[in-house]
């Protein structure tokens, strides 16, 4: 099946397989660790799977505020995204 | 609250449902994703752009990135001013709708008929209802002395747009609050009643209260379905006159169909979607938390 049509870059399809492979990571997870949801400082229980999902929401924000302030580098926002992500997850 | 972990093998059942949704939203979604950080010459020949298509987005001295930002403005103050009539106005119509005998079936039928009237046949209906010359409301208000011109003047096309949207949507916000009233258990008004409460109070202490969770459905659904809108502002004012009725999803059309450009047109959906889902989850959560709370 050729996919010229979807115009793939290495960038992109590094960052699809990245998101692929958490979520089939958090499902394995899910299916075969269960946890309990916990509450923790966004107020309401929240499993793996929650976490990830406002790590994932909260980056593209980051990247927004940074690209908004007119910030050249993209590793800040990254490397605070890393932060968040790392932080939503011990957390929330 | 249940302190056993949650076993999720269940859904594995829905893998049929993710392949379908692959191929209907995950796969275009990818392209957009790939024609956001590049740009095309046509011929299907793509070159890296970065994050450009972003930076000019977010920059209202840009071009996109102004048409963007005004887009957005007029998208948030559409919904709000959408919600701010259609959810009194809603919960008003419940209550005057009779509770029981004949009258019922009649009342319900009429009001759900606008919402069976396709997007493009509501924007038909009022782009002919609103002319000045030929429509029958346009012309009404010409004759009676009230300056009306939705082609030509901005606060008549938005006038006409948000009561379209009223005409169109209030009916579904009342329905669901008469469902949410019939509810209410009898007992509720008999206590009022044997307390002397006023309908005013009745109203603060019984009716609102239950009616919590279907206003926040009735909320989420309007608010997502007013900061889509297309077809009608489209039908209508083609988000003139000038851009004073362009909403995101005509712009975001102007800019991917009309002046095919690809890289910026992706960029503002990414974000469009962005806004959408953000919005969705905080009002998923919200309601699952209240439902959560409300049965435990």
């Amino acid at each position: 099946m050729p996919l010229d049509w979807m115009a793939w870059t290495w960038e992109t399809a590094g960052f699809f397989a990245a998101i692929a492979l958490a979520l089939v990571t958090l499902t394995l997870l899910a299916a075969y660790r269960p946890e309990k949801p916990r509450r923790g400082i966004l107020g309401f229980p929240t499993t793996r799977g929650d976490r990830f999902f406002v790590s994932l929401l909260g980056t593209a924000y980051i990247f927004i505020i940074f690209m908004c302030a007119g910030g050249e580098i993209l590793w800040y926002p990254v490397a605070t995204a890393i932060l968040f992500a790392v932080a939503m997850f011990r957390l929330a | 609250m249940n302190d056993k972990p949650i076993s999720n093998r269940a859904w594995f059942l829905v893998v049929p449902v993710m392949v379908f949704v692959l191929f209907s939203s995950l796969i275009p979604m990818m392209t957009v994703v790939n024609y956001s950080v590049q740009d095309s010459m046509g011929q299907n020949s793509f070159f890296w752009n970065g994050s450009e298509w972003f930076r000019h987005l977010f920059d209202p001295t840009t071009d996109i990135g102004g048409r963007f930002s005004r887009a957005l403005v007029r998208n948030l103050v559409f919904s709000g001013v959408v919600l701010l009539i259609e959810i009194p106005l809603g919960i008003l119509v419940a209550l005057c709708i009779p509770k029981r005998g004949w009258a019922v079936g009649a009342v319900l039928v009429s009001m759900t008929l606008p919402m069976l009237i396709p997007w493009n046949v509501v924007g038909t209906i009022w782009q002919v209802f609103a002319r000045a010359d030929i429509g029958l409301l346009g012309a009404a208000l010409t004759g009676a002395g009230i300056p009306f011109n939705n082609t030509q003047d901005p606060l008549s096309a938005w006038s006409t747009i948000v009561v379209m949207d009223v005409w169109h949507w209030t009916s579904m916000v009342a329905l669901l609050c008469y469902a949410g009233l019939k509810a209410i258990p009898d007992a509720f008004y008999q206590a009022a009643r044997i307390d002397g409460a006023g309908r005013w109070s009745v109203f603060r202490n019984i009716e609102l209260p239950k009616l919590r969770r279907v206003l926040i459905i009735a909320v989420l659904l309007r608010f997502m379905e007013s900061f889509m809108i297309y077809t009608e502002p489209a039908v209508v004012t083609g988000g003139g006159p000038g851009e004073a009725t362009s909403f995101l999803s005509l712009d975001l059309v102007k800019i991917a169909l009309g002046q095919v450009d690809l890289g910026n047109a992706a960029a503002l959906s990414l974000v469009y979607n962005l806004i959408t889902l953000t919005l969705c989850w905080i009002f998923f959560t919200t309601m699952t938390q209240l439902d959560a709370r409300g049965s435990a």
